[in-house]
């Protein structure tokens, strides 16, 4: 795939084709249940409700009631799916989860909206820098990032069954939609978007389209930008960091979350046991955000395309220097 | 009809075992094991628990969650009882080895579910962290009546755990939902492990609080044998609630030293106390 420019591409928020595609499994499996912790109309939950009104429990405003219950439901057998804003899903019940969830094994989906700084107005109180930090160092725990709706309902298709936990991370705002219908998605690989030998951008959620734009436009200053769509986090595909390290000798890591235990440290980890290689990671730095219109704030914390521009020829100048 | 003496003899043995478990791996807690070992006993032998322990996945069964995990032993000792284990399994209890596929212990410090790589068959959940049983508890409910299932699930949450924020979460919703096939019950032994509940954050009255989150509440004196029955028949025929059991116990209930003092909250016997525990169970208790 070519770098294109994203601003003339469709968009969708990845809630949006949540709700649709949790109606889509629940129609095939009747075991499935969904959770909720009210907020079912802005996590899109409420669209499973409306169709199985039996099968979906909004527990009100307990977060950790919503993972114990969600662990006991899935301790009789049933494929359980649990949503809130990122901050309250992953932060306030985390210990439970632990325990549970991770601990057992449990067939749980824990999908979040609302991850990231893209919340915006809501301010640094709503804005979750660090779940998957925090979702990555549970063993057993998987952690996706979509870039899009495309890849969203994808990803759902396949770990529905899948009998792990599971925590898919998603933003608030709608993304550009930039993988083709066929793409697949498969757990533990990244996917080259796009090709390149000076530079390599490994990059989750909405910043992989800010990739493929930076990409786009550095190509006019001749700076060949290879683009990589690092979903699956955890696990994570070593082989293709491997790869794409080697072969460009630079790489920038570029994700809506703090810097501090995200993708950048995964693929920092790969890195440093595997092939050493000139890291920059792009992404909120060890701070809190602030209120704003979401791509303002993003505008603000350097979560743009001109800030990931920036890393990219930051590792550039670094590499030159090596 | 139930054989009270016959109940009270199994119960004498479990006590043995618990303080066995935990003088033998010189750690555990023994105290809140010994005032929970009365109602477990009738739970699963006096005819309450419906299970199969030579088909731990059969799903019609009742379900029992230790929510009050660090009282391991004596839910270990009851499954070995009915035989989901083997008595000398007990052996390795809080041991690295033991009878998991993979050479470590299934008899975990804190109980782990029957799914768990290391867990014990016949244990409902991984438990241990407080709080934590009474939601397990729910979604176990919910699912049952879901499937249109029969089956009851019962809890046991310690007092000290009551203190726990989670547990007021569950108790809300297990009233909204009006979740007639659960049962808890508080083993109330007055004792957490820094001291004396009332002393530290005081959780009563707990039977109004109960009340007021549309519970049905029974309180019993949680070693008298009639009352526990009578609590459990009262709990399987009420509908339209959950039914909240408060069992008023002794911590270390049949040990005299070890009773009503917060100190064996989790520490294990020398040689000599556990002499001197052993021929106190042996002679039939205190």
């Amino acid at each position: 795939m070519m770098a294109v420019d994203i601003k003339s591409l469709p968009k969708k928020a990845l809630r949006d084709t949540y709700g649709e595609v949790l109606v889509e499994l629940g129609k095939i499996d009747p075991d499935m249940v969904v959770l909720d912790a009210d907020l079912s109309e802005s996590t899109r939950t409420h669209k499973f409700h409306e169709a199985f009104p039996d099968r979906f429990f909004n527990v009100g405003i307990a977060e950790q009631n919503l993972i114990g219950i969600a662990a006991g439901l899935a301790y009789t057998g049933r494929t359980v799916y649990a949503s809130s804003f990122a901050i309250f899903l992953s932060g306030r019940p985390w210990e439970i989860i632990r325990q549970q969830i991770a601990y057992n094994k449990l067939n749980v989906k824990l999908v979040a909206s609302h991850g990231g700084v893209s919340v915006g107005q809501d301010g640094a109180s709503h804005q979750m820098n660090e779940d998957i930090s925090l979702m990555r160092a549970l063993p057993n725990m998987n952690v996706i990032v979509p870039a899009d709706s495309v890849e969203m309902e994808k990803v759902l298709k396949k770990i529905h069954w899948i009998k792990e936990p599971f925590y898919v991370r998603m933003s608030r705002e709608k993304f550009p939609i930039i993988l083709p219908a066929d793409y697949e998605f498969e757990l533990g690989k990244g996917y080259v978007l796009k090709e390149g030998n000076d530079v390599s951008v490994i990059a989750c959620g909405v910043m992989v389209s800010m990739a493929l734009q930076a990409a786009y436009e550095l190509e006019e200053e001749g700076i060949d930008v290879e683009v990589i769509n690092m979903s699956s986090i955890k696990p994570i595909d070593r082989e293709l960091i491997v790869k794409t390290a080697q072969k460009t000798k630079a790489v920038v890591t570029s994700e809506e979350h703090s810097i501090i235990g995200g993708l950048g440290s995964a693929v920092a980890e790969v890195l440093s046991e595997e092939c050493p290689t000139i890291l920059v990671r792009h992404g909120v730095e060890d701070r809190f955000g602030i209120s704003g219109p979401a791509w303002e704030v993003m505008e603000e914390l350097g979560l743009s395309v001109e800030g990931l521009k920036k890393k990219i020829k930051q590792a550039l100048d670094k590499k030159s220097k090596c | 009809m139930r054989d009270i003496q016959q109940l009270k003899e199994i119960a004498r043995q479990l006590r043995i075992d618990i303080v066995t478990m935990v003088y033998n791996a010189q750690s555990g807690h023994p105290g809140g094991s010994l005032s929970a070992i009365d109602i477990l006993t009738v739970l699963y032998f006096g005819g309450f628990l419906r299970y199969d322990p030579t088909n731990p996945w059969w799903e019609d069964r009742d379900r029992f969650i230790l929510s009050k995990g660090h009282a391991s032993p004596a839910l270990y000792s009851v499954l070995a009882k009915v035989g989901y284990i083997p008595h000398e399994e007990l052996n390795t209890y809080r041991k690295t080895k033991g009878y998991a596929s993979d050479g470590y212990s299934r008899l975990q410090g804190h109980p782990a579910w029957q799914g768990n790589r290391h867990g014990t068959p016949g244990a409902e959940a991984s438990t241990g962290s407080l709080g934590q049983g009474l939601s397990i508890a729910i979604g176990q409910a919910l699912s049952g009546k879901l499937a249109n299932k029969n089956y009851r699930v019962y809890v046991m949450l310690g007092d000290g755990e009551v203190q726990e924020g989670m547990v007021w979460e569950a108790a809300m919703f297990a009233g909204h939902h009006k979740l007639d096939n659960l049962c808890a019950i508080v083993d109330n032994n007055n004792l957490q492990i820094d001291g004396d509940i009332r002393q530290i954050v005081n959780i009563h009255p707990l039977p109004d609080k109960y009340r007021a989150f549309g519970w049905h509440v029974i309180e019993i004196d949680g070693h008298d044998y009639n009352q526990i029955i009578n609590a459990f028949e009262e709990a399987t025929n009420t509908k339209g609630k959950p039914t909240m059991i408060i069992a008023h116990t002794v911590k270390g209930k049949g040990v005299s030293f070890m009773e009503n003092n917060f100190k064996w909250h989790g520490v294990a016997p020398n040689k000599e106390q556990y002499e001197k525990a052993i021929l106190e169970l042996s002679a039939g208790g205190v």
